[in-house]
Formats: C-alpha cells, structure tokens, sequence
C-alpha cells in the first residue's frame, strides 16, 4: 500500500515499527499533493520543505525513542489556523501575505506531539460558506467529483483527506462547516462540544459558535486526533476545564443500551431520497447492533438557520472589524483619508460573501433593530438549546442526515444565497446548541456522491457519539471505498 | 432669566495593575511605542482576551468605597466603531450590566454636605495614541503607538445631581482622593489616569424637564474642570437668553482659550452597535469575593477624619488636612500610636515643621528622614523636660539633616534643657543686675517687660532653660 493511504492509525504503526521513516511518508504526501492538486485546490499553502525538515528531526526523535502520539505524523490545517511563521490567509484577500508571529493553540499542540506541517488548506473566505466557492484563491474540487463541491467551509480539510492529499487535518464547524464538507467528501468529521477545544489564535467568524475539530478517514484517527487537541486553555475563557477521557478506550464494536433518538424534523419533505435511503438503512444497522430507536422531536428547528444567520453574522460584522489596513493585512493603493483608506482596503479585500454577512450582522446590531432580531434570535437559541436537552432526557445520541442532498455541482446554488443557506438546515442546530456532533461515511447516491450520517451527542459526550459512529463503522463498508483519483 | 444648572459627570479611572485588562502586557506609561503589546492587544486574527482578576478586585473595592451595589454577575460588551488607535475596532466595555450601580458620595462645601449619586461604575479597556508628526521626507503623517491599548479603566457615571461648577469640583476631588486612597489609581491628571467628561445643562429655574446638555470631552485639571463648565454654563445661559437652543453635542474644552467649541452632534454620533462580548464569559462575584475585598478596604479618609476628631480631639480642619492623603494620615497615625498621650502636638509638627520640610525639599512623606519613631522619640524629649519646644525645632532640623536619633542629637549638640535651679537663679540675677532700668519699668506697673527678661534669660542659656522654670524664678525675683 502506497503511504498516502494510510490512515493515522496506520502510519504510526508503521513509523513505530520502523517500517517506514516519516520523511518517506511526508514525502509521499508532498508528492501526491504535487500530483493532485492541481485538480483539487486543496491547498493554499504548501510547506515541502519545512515538512520535510520536520520529518527529518521526527525520525531523529524516532531513533532516540522519544515518541509523542503524533511524531512524524503529516497533517494539513485549514488556513484558518495561525501557524507562525507560515502564512495564514483565511482564503482572503485581505490577509493574502499575512504571516502570524504565534501559533493556534490546536497547532500547537498538535505540534508539541510531534505532527508535521504539510500545508494550509483552503477553505470559504473567513469560513462563510458551505462550498468552498467563496475563496480568494478559488474553488475546491470534489475528490468524487471534480465538478461538484465539496461543501464548506473546511471544503479543503475534508477534500484532501479524501484525495489521501493528507492523512488528517483540523478544520472549525461554525454552522456546519465540518460536518457537511465530511458527509460530501465521504470522511469523517467531528464538531466538538463549544468549549472542549480552544479557539485561541483561531481566525474568528462567529466566536459563540467557532469550534475546532478533525477530519479523517475513520472514527479511530478521529478519536486519536480530538484526543490531541481537546482540553482546557487558560488563552480562551470559553473553553471549559474540564479533563478530557480517553475517546479511543471508548470505541467498542456495539451498541447495546445505546438509545438513539431519530428528530422528527430531520426527515423532512425534501430530504434527497438517496440521503433519506441511506440514513434510514444506518438506522437499520444500528437496530441490529442493539440500539433502542425513538423518535423525538427538535421544534425548533425550522427557526435555526434564520438565527444563526442574525447571530453568526452580528458577531462576524465586529470580529472582522479588525481588518482596517491599519496593522497588517491588505491596505489599498487609493490615496485618501481615514474612512476612504478603510473603505477602500475592506472593499478590496473581502470577497461578496463575507461583506454580505457584515453588512447583515451591522444591520442586526443596529439601533432600534437589535431587540428585533439580535436579541430575538438569542431568546430562539435558548429554545432551539432546550430542545436538544429534553430530547437527550430520552436518548443518548441523535441520529439524522448532515445535509438534505449530497454535493451539488459547483456553481449551483451561487447565485442564490438563501438556498445555500438552508443546505446547513440540520448542522446549524447543533452549533447553537453549542454540543457536539460528528459525520460519518454512510452510503452513496445514485451518482455515486458519498452521503453522511449525523450524531449529534449530549454536551461533552464526544466518546459516547465516537462509540456509536465507530460501531456502525465496523459493521460497514463505507469508509473504505476511496475516491478514484 | 434665572437658570439652573445641571451637571452630570462621567470620570475615567485608570487602574493601578501592573498588566493590561485582557492580556499579561506591562501598563507601565511612557515606554518606546508598541513595545508593550502582544497578539491580543495588537488585536491580530484569532488572539482572544482574558480578563484580569486584579481589574476586577480594583472595580469592587471602588464600588465597595462609593457605596455601590455590586452585581452578582456583570457581562462584557463590545463598543463597535472604527477608529487607527482601537485596533479591534471595537472597545471591550460593560453596558447593560455594569460591575457597580446605586452608589453615592457626600460632598461638603458651601452648601454644607450634599449626596451625590453614582448611577454606575463599569470596567472597560483603554485605547491606544494617535501621534501626529512628520518623518524625514515624507508629508504630514500619523503612528500608532498600541501601548496603552488595553489599560484597564473604570468609568464611573454620576446621577446629574450636582448644580454648579464648584459642586463638580467636590465630587470630581472627592473621588480622586478615594481611588488614591483605595490605590487603584495614581491619580495623575497629567498622564491621563482620571479623565472627565462633563455633560451640562440649564434649565428655568423650577422647571422639572431637563434642558439639552452638551458633553465636553477630557479635561484634565480640577481648574480646567471648573473653567470648563463656567464657561459652558455662560455660553448655554447666553443662547438661551438670545432666543436660541442648545443643540445635543460633545464639546471639546481648549485650555488656551478657556472656552470649549463643537467636536460633533447628535446627528453625527456613532451607532456602537452594543452586543455581549462572545469570547469572555459572564463575569460572576458572588458575597465571598465582596466580602474578601471589603476586608482589604482601607479605612477612607470621611472615617478617619470622624475619628480624629472623636477620638484625640483634634480640630475639624487638622482632620481634614491630616486625613487629605493616605501616606500623611498613615504617618500621623503611625506617631500617634507610638505617643498616643500627644496626638494634638504631633498633629502641629506634622502640619507645620514636617510639611515645611517636605515642601521645600520637595521629598515624598514615605521618603521623610525624620520617621514616626524619630518624631515621637523627640516628642517624648519635650514631655519628659529634656529640651525645650524651641530647642525642639533645632533637634527636628538635625533629624532631617542626619537622621540620627533625637536623644544622640540632644547629647551631642549639649541641649539637654537646664532645670537646675541654683543655675538658672544664677542667670535671672545676673540678667535682672544688668537690667535696672527694665526692671524700674516693671515694678512701675509695665508687665510687658517681662517677656523681655525672659528672653535675656534664654539667650545667657543659649536656649537650654527650662521655660517653666525661668518665669518662675523670675516672678519670684522681680515681685519678691
């Protein structure tokens, strides 16, 4: 087997079995990145030589025995992550050459254990979007299909570990922005509970939502690499101190007393019936592992996209505030005065997306307007929370689609905004309810797109919903079909 | 026609932490610029700002001296708008749910005392500078310098209870000297560490409507202060009586001119767009941590000054300059609990000699040669009869020069006071035998001469004659 394809959990048998060395393995990454992305667009920073000499210094670790969890291990990071020293632009214009004096806290823990760099991953502009079309440095192809997309906004993330571009990599769900690019892409990815992973030196869209995660080939790497960054972080005041257990002691291969809840609301009309079939075939697999099925309901979910779209916004319109050409970043040519030197070097900078989200969110704020939708939406949130703690009264994990169709083709929905919006419609719940949720590999359409299944656990519960999705997996196929590229 | 006027003030404390509010950066004022900053002040993408605890401390020990009600949980907002030196573009401040509200201060004055209601203190971050200059070669050009970003600062918001200049000035004094006292800020006007905005406005007397205010920006004297607001009051009462109309606006003071002109009005008044911070989490105190900060509470100078006059009698006005500032009442304390039997004549060295001394030398009390332990080691010399209240002041100026102790002073100049009475008798003959004339006036009904004899008598014992004793043995002699 050629070294690209192996999963986390394989390249660290290998490299602590000597079987290979991690410059081999890095190297085998760097030269399928050179060999497929051109076609992918996966990256927007690639750091061979760097990689490289990570790995050298890994396997001189290696020989002396001294071994962390991810030493020698390649992995990518979304560009929304600073990495000192390398640059980080957010996929925006704005930030093009900007390169950050210090590192995310993720980063730097994944570092501190030994990973290696390979590069920066595209991505939607500031994470707002849910194709990875809203990219100042273009769009991501689908691995499965290199005229679809690859959902968004971690499309990068989720699109190279597809393409074996990248054994893992972490990207941030705000909205989704993990899950429904893992279900498009047929990989896994995992939304951790809002505080179980810091932001810090992660680039903000909407702070009260933002959460890092990873993105991987199966539920196993998934485990091993949310073990690597999940814990408390003096650097961020919303993340929560609170140990983190062992997730990959927690994978067993059944679900016996396992009560999975099935919300009403997310088998709706208009669910695609590829998805509709191949989650309700999920439900079936998990009956047979012994899990107790029950419905429930979430009835507040018809009103989650619509909040999210005021909170996420409201918060994006003042944390992108920063981007003024004052101190780094893009500043304009024009010659002018202050608020000519601000408009002009926002105007150029950010791309149609991310200004719609800011003039939405100022809009939201404004005075006289924020009691009719700010604050409306925070007392939606409140209930839409609520929903999930009563449903999780009654079942331990949620089960459901993570987008109403697979991927569509790039370009589609472009042009109309709103319909992109409601592509999220079963992802957004959960990042206002702030817990966790990951997607999983569980079947394909007609057309042969990779469909994801949704579970969605109780706050900090990611091994219970690691446990369910790691028993499915076992019973399944699905996760080792690989895209033919 | 006849106005009143209404006076609101909203004061900005710079607190005394050694580190910003949301990041470990040092506050210390006047280094190389940006050199105190971090990814979280320079607000680079992704820092995320951590509160300081010590902020917090400073906030409630304030709220806890102005008689305020602390919030058992207060929420960060942010303060958006554009600006170079606000590199977030917004400000962290509090503003639905302030740290402190419902406080008041007594101030008196002319109008006796009168309460001053504070609606609210909140904690919030300081912006950095603009510097205006040149570079070689190039045009006009303005820097940033980021290293006062993230000072932190409370801002305390009066009631607009106060009806003259004079009565803003007690207030703004007043709180000074709490935030001194308590040692949350240093109190350098100069340096920006307590800034005011005053809002003015008139309105006929008897009229209960308020009238339109103006707000004048960051004056930054007492005297600047009252100027201001005169010169506000008379601007505001002269377009009424013409007519006119106050319009809503901020006004800037200019200390050249003494007058304050337009900086911008309502209309053009920026929409901040308030919302809860999302990256800091609600800040919780619960009666504990009151408590805690209650206990570290200095006792304020209002107390003291109580306690001065109850307790050792002293004089309405010694208490209050004793009790004016913290290191000055400490010290007089300090004394007073090594002599507590003196506590009025140590009052009067520490108000005349003490303060004479620190003035001209310019030295700070902490720094005084002459200790609490010197001054009442001296102090005891006059009580036990050792040296006289005149030779005193030799012993005080010789403590200040060496700091050597009063007793050695004593010893070794030779003052020890002369209470031999064969010795002094001695010199009131010799001096009563020189002065025949003097002494004719005196038997001749001129008592005023007396004080003539005495002096005589002090100045053939260079001083070291016991006073009491030298009028005794002199009324003897003279009317004997």
């Amino acid at each position: 087997m050629s070294l690209f394809e192996m999963t986390l959990q394989e390249l660290r048998t290998g490299l602590d079995r000597r079987e290979f060395t991690a410059v081999e393995a890095t190297r085998a990454f760097v030269e399928r990145i050179a060999a497929t992305d051109d076609t992918i667009n996966a990256f927007i920073t690639v750091c061979a030589d760097q990689a490289l000499a990570e790995a050298t210094a890994a396997d001189r670790r290696l020989a002396a025995g001294e071994s962390a969890p991810l030493t020698g291990i390649p992995l990518a990071m979304k560009d929304i992550f600073n990495t000192a020293g390398v640059r980080t632009t957010c996929a925006s214009k704005i930030l093009d050459n900007y390169v950050a004096p210090y590192d995310a806290t993720a980063f730097a823990r994944l570092k501190a254990q030994g990973a290696v760099l390979l590069g920066k991953v595209n991505m939607d502009e500031f994470a707002m979007g849910s194709s990875n079309e809203n990219s100042a440095f273009g769009a991501v192809h689908n691995p499965w299909d290199t005229t679809c997309v690859p959902g968004g906004s971690s499309g990068g993330s989720a699109a190279c570990v597809a393409a074996r571009q990248a054994p893992a990599a972490l990207g941030t769900d705000t909205g989704g922005s993990i899950r429904q690019p893992a279900s498009h892409c047929g990989v896994v990815g995992l939304k951790p509970t809002y505080g179980r992973v810091s932001r810090y030196g992660v680039i903000a869209y909407a702070s009260s939502l933002d959460q890092v995660g990873p993105v991987t080939r199966d539920v196993r790497d998934c485990a091993l690499l949310l073990q690597a960054i999940a814990g408390y972080d003096p650097l961020d005041s919303t993340s929560v101190d609170m140990p983190a257990p062992d997730y990959a002691a927690a994978l067993t291969a059944d679900l016996k007393g396992v009560r999975i809840g099935l919300p009403r609301e997310y088998f709706i009309e208009g669910l695609d019936a590829d998805v509709r079939q191949a989650v309700e075939q999920a439900v079936a697999t998990c009956r047979a592992l012994g899990a107790e099925i029950v419905e429930v309901s979430l009835p507040h979910t018809e009103y989650a996209v619509a909040c999210y779209y005021l909170i996420a916004t409201a918060e994006a319109s003042s944390n992108l505030a920063r981007y003024d050409g004052v101190r780094f970043g893009h500043r304009t040519a024009t010659q002018g005065n202050l608020i000519e030197t601000y408009s002009c070097s926002r105007d150029e900078g950010f791309g149609s997306e991310v200004k719609r989200r800011i003039m939405l969110g100022t809009y939201a704020l404004s005075s006289g307007y924020y009691d009719a939708y700010y604050l409306k939406a925070q007392k939606v949130r409140t209930l839409i929370r609520q929903d999930f703690l009563d449903a999780f009264e009654k079942v331990d994990v949620l089960l459901g689609p993570v987008a109403p169709t697979p991927a569509f083709r790039i370009g589609e929905k472009a042009a109309d905004p709103l319909q992109m919006y409601l592509s999220d419609i079963f992802t957004i719940p959960v990042n206002l309810a702030g817990t966790c949720a990951m997607s999983l590999p569980c079947g394909f359409s007609a057309t042969d797109l990779p469909i994801g299944l949704q579970l969605i656990g109780k706050p900090f519960a990611e091994a219970e919903i690691l446990r369910a999705a790691y028993a499915f997996e076992q019973a399944t196929e699905w996760h080792k079909r690989k895209a033919d590229i | 026609m006849n106005y009143e006027v209404v006076i609101g003030l909203e004061v900005h404390v710079q607190l005394t932490t050694k580190t910003k509010i949301f990041c470990g950066c040092s506050t210390a004022f006047g280094q190389t610029p940006n050199s105190q900053t971090c990814p979280v002040c320079l607000a680079l993408p992704g820092a995320l700002p951590v509160l300081n605890y010590q902020a917090v401390e400073y906030a409630i020990r304030t709220g806890l001296a102005t008689n305020c009600t602390i919030a058992p949980q207060s929420v960060f907002a942010r303060k958006n708008y554009f600006y170079p030196d606000l590199p977030k573009g917004y400000q962290i401040s509090q503003y639905e749910l302030p740290v402190c509200q419902h406080g008041w201060l007594d101030i008196e004055g002319e109008w006796g005392s009168k309460r001053i209601g504070i609606t609210r203190i909140h904690m919030e971050e300081d912006a950095g500078k603009l510097v205006h200059g040149e570079l070689p070669g190039t045009a006009q050009s303005s820097f940033v310098d980021l290293n006062r970003a993230g000072t932190p600062l409370l801002e305390v918001v009066s009631e607009p209870d106060m009806r003259s200049a004079d009565e803003a000035v007690a207030y703004l004094k007043k709180l000074h000297q709490i935030v001194v006292y308590l040692g949350v800020c240093d109190g350098n006007l100069e340096e920006g560490s307590f800034r005011c905005d005053a809002n003015v406005s008139l309105r006929p007397v008897g009229q209960e409507q308020f009238g339109t205010r103006a707000e004048i920006k960051n004056v930054n004297s007492f005297r600047f202060v009252k100027l201001a607001i005169e010169h506000e009051i008379e601007r505001q009462a002269d377009l009424l009586d013409s007519g006119g109309k106050v319009v809503q606006e901020t006004r800037l003071f200019d200390a050249q001119t003494g007058m304050t002109r337009s900086m911008r009005s309502k209309e053009e008044a920026h929409d901040y767009r308030y919302f809860p911070d999302p990256d800091l989490v609600p800040l919780e105190i619960d009666a504990a941590w009151i408590e805690a900060e209650r206990a570290q509470l200095p006792e304020l100078p209002e107390a003291r000054r109580q306690r001065y006059q109850a307790d050792w009698g002293l004089s309405a006005y010694d208490a209050e300059v004793l009790t004016a500032e913290r290191p000055l009442a400490d010290y007089f304390e300090a004394c007073v609990t090594l002599l507590p039997s003196q506590a009025k004549s140590i009052a009067n060295w520490v108000m005349g000699e003490l303060t004479r001394k620190l003035n001209e030398g310019g030295v700070n009390i902490a720094e005084s040669p002459v200790t609490p332990l010197l001054l009442t080691g001296m102090l005891k010399l006059i009580e036990a009869g050792t040296i006289s209240g005149k030779i005193a002041k030799t012993v005080f100026d010789e403590m200040w020069a060496t700091g050597h102790e009063p007793a050695r002073i004593v010893e070794e100049k030779g003052l020890v006071q002369v209470s031999d009475s064969g010795a002094i008798e001695q010199i009131v003959a010799e001096v009563l035998a020189a002065s025949a004339a003097q002494v004719e006036q005196y038997r001749g009904g001129n008592e005023k001469v007396f004080g003539f004899f005495v002096g005589q008598v002090m100045k053939a014992s260079k001083g070291k004659a016991n006073p009491a004793l030298v009028n005794e043995l002199l009324k003897k002699k003279l009317e004997g």
